[in-house]
């Protein structure tokens, strides 16, 4: 039995770029691409903050914008931008029964009230009271909701009516790898054909920059190619990033007459211990089950290393083995110039592929120093990557559509 | 010949099973006192509760085993002891090298207050705000706290297990554990693999977590007798009883279970979902999503509403879910409800939340291998509104060989299962 095809017909993409495909292909074709980051704020990291976006396009109702943390926004407008893409906004009979996944974290935390009880209880006679009498209160139940995972999905479902069901997956850079490829696995196989899935993560949160550096990933040097951080001791910069799809099995979406940016052929992804060598032959066995399709300099790579050292070193060793074999073509580091979104890189990248692949031209170099060269010929294929900071590897390759 | 449902998809089968709640650890002990009828929930001792008005909970204080990965926190325990129990009754592959992938329900876990305290006054004062030298305290790590990204526990239990491929964690509420279920289900219904390991867990109960339900109104604080507080489907009932525990499932292709000579605990014969868009908190006053979740179970299992025998129910012990259920099943099977059982294991274990739909997973299937309707206990007073046999208070010995499990959340998330017993 054939495969049903995958396609993409919708993008929604916000980030420190700006929005939607204009935007980002303006500012991916310049070399150098702008620098968007907020030094001072976080110091001393840096972040890549959200450019400025108008919500009430997107969830006009002031009493939805209120139940949501920042990155509920960013995900929630983001999903919007994808479903008016796709033609599909405010058409119940498809938004009734579209399926929805979304990958994302959540956990917010109310800085000021975080930092009354950390201050408060040093001194405290009874600190047990003294944390119940401030969380009762001081804890708002917005925020409870704000800070649950589901809620995205379940803003989603609110504003823009997107019910047939929804899931969230959990788990940093591999829920967004998960959260595609589930999309995608469920419509070749038949199970399902009309898909919204993305990811969404608010870089602009001490809490974030905390969890993040507890396990010591942070970047905290001058923003640059994610490329070159590894050999001064590696890290990430985040960035707030909203990036949504709109899947659908081929029949749907001429059914319907929309038009296809591109085909998602393969999704694969696999774990590792990250033990050196580790992450390189997980990424090893996967390129096996895509390697015929890799054909050479018309498969341009987006890479979504997050400068953590170990990983981008080893993915960027598989990356010059397949171009040493002429499997592939130019290669560019997003992180670079969106910092790195976490659960939503993935869905990015692939947003990414699909724009590159329907107008035909690849993005200009994000990195000067040799590794990423200018494309020579259009591409045919993108290869997105994901190796997270901590765990998982992932590929999608795209295709565009004649 | 290979066996086919009605849509000519794979059969799966469920061929293992485990939990560990407040009533105990392990499959045996856990059905035992839940047929028995006997709470789990207690009086908070883990931490102080001044000022609560909620002071009880299905805790698990007592000590789950030496096996458990003591470093690791309760939630990660919990899940690695429901799994070692579920793969090992399978018998397929061992603890080590599980042959295929994991799906997991896994709680948002964050760091407590005990962990943010210790970086915190492990750190000297800076010039910075408070939350500056909280970070700067992350940054030079000296305090023992280890780092906890939303991958952890299932990359944990991947590790443990040596399941195959990366894990898929989702978080979907309180329907998290039948959510992950229904994903493997799909993986294994196309035949992506032939085995799949299912874990939900729930063991993040402290201080914050109490306050936030409180804070939304959604908890019993009928303290004074806590086994008696839980009171799902009742006149007078007040609110869910939190708890934890955690529940694993070994779900096979029918045809190669039988080729290895399994034993094959249940049938999964569908699914079923429907999502809210009416309110982060509350079902659409036609409970139409909810209805909507359970036929597309029905249908997906190409059963008519009729074949029904036992609702294992989501039965929480709110005003609103129990309502709003019980109006779900009536507007769905109509007069044919008024045969159909349907109990709440939550009225004896609490509510686990993120593992919840996995272990009423777990229930129902043992409720289909003893022929035992596990009670709704503490039904004293019934609700002229809900007119269903919850079978109170005490078991009842009653075939059940086709269940509905039901499982909602927060957000919107509705979703069915049907286990059923052979024949496939």
């Amino acid at each position: 039995m054939s495969e049903t095809e995958v396609w993409i017909t919708g993008v929604g993409l916000l980030s420190c770029l700006g929005e939607g495909e204009e935007a980002h292909v303006r500012a991916l074709g310049t070399t150098p691409p702008p620098l968007n980051v907020e030094r001072e704020k976080f110091a001393p990291y840096v972040v890549h903050p959200v450019a400025p976006f108008n919500i009430d396009s997107q969830i006009p109702r002031r009493g939805d914008q209120r139940q949501m943390q920042p990155w509920q926004h960013i995900g929630t407008y983001a999903a919007g931008l994808a479903l008016s893409d796709a033609g599909l906004a405010g058409k119940p009979e498809f938004l009734s029964r579209a399926d929805l996944i979304v990958a994302c974290g959540g956990n917010d935390r109310d800085i000021a009230v975080d930092s009354t009880i950390l201050e408060g209880l040093h001194g405290a006679n009874n600190p047990g009271a003294f944390l119940n009498s401030h969380l009762l209160s001081d804890l708002r139940p917005t925020l409870f909701l704000g800070q649950l995972p589901n809620l995205l999905a379940g803003n989603i479902s609110i504003v823009h009516k997107v019910t047939g069901s929804t899931r969230t997956f959990m788990g940093e850079e591999g829920a967004g790898v998960g959260a595609v490829g589930v999309a995608a696995w469920r419509i070749a196989a038949g199970q399902g054909d009309l898909f919204l899935v993305g990811g969404a993560s608010g870089a602009e949160r001490k809490d974030l920059l905390f969890n993040i550096e507890l396990g010591g990933f942070l970047w905290k040097g001058e923003p640059g190619p994610v490329w070159d951080r590894p050999a001064e001791g590696g890290g990430i910069v985040l960035g707030s990033l909203g990036a949504f799809l709109v899947l659908e099995s081929r029949a749907h979406a001429e059914a319907r007459g929309a038009k296809p940016y591109a085909r998602i052929l393969k999704v694969v992804a696999d774990r590792s211990s990250r033990e050196p060598g580790a992450a390189r032959a997980a990424g090893d066995r996967l390129v096996a089950a895509i390697e015929p399709q890799l054909t050479g300099a018309d498969v341009g790579v987006l890479s979504g290393a997050t400068g953590v050292a170990l990983p981008t070193n080893e993915e960027r060793g598989l990356l010059d083995d397949l171009a040493a074999k002429g499997r592939i073509g130019p290669v560019r580091g997003a992180a670079t110039v969106l910092g790195s979104g976490l659960e939503a890189d993935f869905p990015a990248l692939i947003g990414l592929s699909a724009i590159a692949l329907r107008r035909r031209e690849f993005y200009a170099p994000f990195a000067a120093g040799g590794f990423e060269q200018p494309a020579t010929v259009p591409p045919e294929r993108i290869l997105a990557t994901s190796w997270g900071h901590w765990r998982g590897e992932g590929f999608g390759l795209v295709e565009r559509v004649s | 010949m290979a066996t086919r449902d009605h849509q000519g998809r794979h059969v799966i089968a469920v061929t293992g099973i485990g939990c560990v709640t407040s009533l105990g650890r392990g499959v045996e002990d856990n059905w035992r006192e839940l047929v028995a009828g006997r709470s789990g929930v207690r009086r908070i001792k883990r931490f102080p509760t001044d000022g609560m008005s909620t002071t009880i909970a299905g805790l698990i204080d007592f000590d789950i085993g030496a096996d458990a990965v003591a470093d690791r926190t309760l939630t990660e325990r919990l899940a690695h002891v429901a799994a070692r129990e579920a793969v090992e009754n399978a018998g397929l592959g061992r603890v080590g090298d599980f042959p295929g992938p994991l799906f997991m329900a896994v709680p948002p876990v964050e760091y407590n207050w005990d962990e943010r305290r210790a970086i915190y006054d492990h750190t000297p004062p800076g010039p910075g705000a408070v939350y500056d030298r909280l970070i700067a305290g992350a940054r030079h790590n000296t305090s023992g706290v280890g780092y906890f990204p939303f991958g952890r526990i299932a990359d944990t239990v991947a590790d443990s297990f040596g399941t195959k491929g990366l894990p898929i964690a989702v978080q979907t509420a309180c329907a998290s554990g039948a959510t992950a279920i229904q994903i493997a289900f799909e993986t294994l219904r196309r035949g992506d693999a032939e085995a799949a390991l299912v874990v939900g867990t729930e063991g993040f109960l402290h201080e914050e977590a109490v306050i936030r339900f409180s804070l939304l109104s959604a908890l019993s604080t009928a303290n004074e007798f806590p086994e008696k507080a839980a009171k799902p489907f009742s006149g007078n009932r007040d609110g869910f009883v939190m708890g934890e525990g955690a529940a694993a499932l070994i779900l096979e292709d029918y045809d190669a279970a039988r080729a290895r000579g399994a034993e094959i605990y249940a049938i999964i014969r569908g699914c079923g979902e429907k999502a809210d868009d009416f309110h982060r908190t509350r079902s659409k006053p036609d409970a139409s999503a909810i209805i909507g979740a359970i036929r597309r179970a029905v249908d997906d299992a190409g059963l008519s509403p009729e074949a029904i025998q036992y609702v294992n129910a989501h039965g929480t012990g709110t005003e609103e879910n129990d309502k709003m259920e019980a109006f779900a099943l009536t507007s769905v099977f109509g007069e044919h409800m008024k045969s159909i059982p349907v109990s709440s294991n939550k009225s004896i274990v609490g509510h686990t939340l993120t593992a919840a739909g996995a272990l009423e997973a777990v229930f129902s299937i043992l409720t289909i291998r003893n022929s035992v309707l596990p009670p709704t206990i503490n039904y004293e007073v019934p609700d002229p509104d809900i007119q269903l046999d919850v079978v109170p208070n005490v078991a009842r010995p009653a075939r059940a060989e086709i269940v509905l499990s039901n499982s909602f959340g927060f957000g919107g998330q509705n979703v069915s299962l049907i286990f059923a017993a052979e024949p496939a």
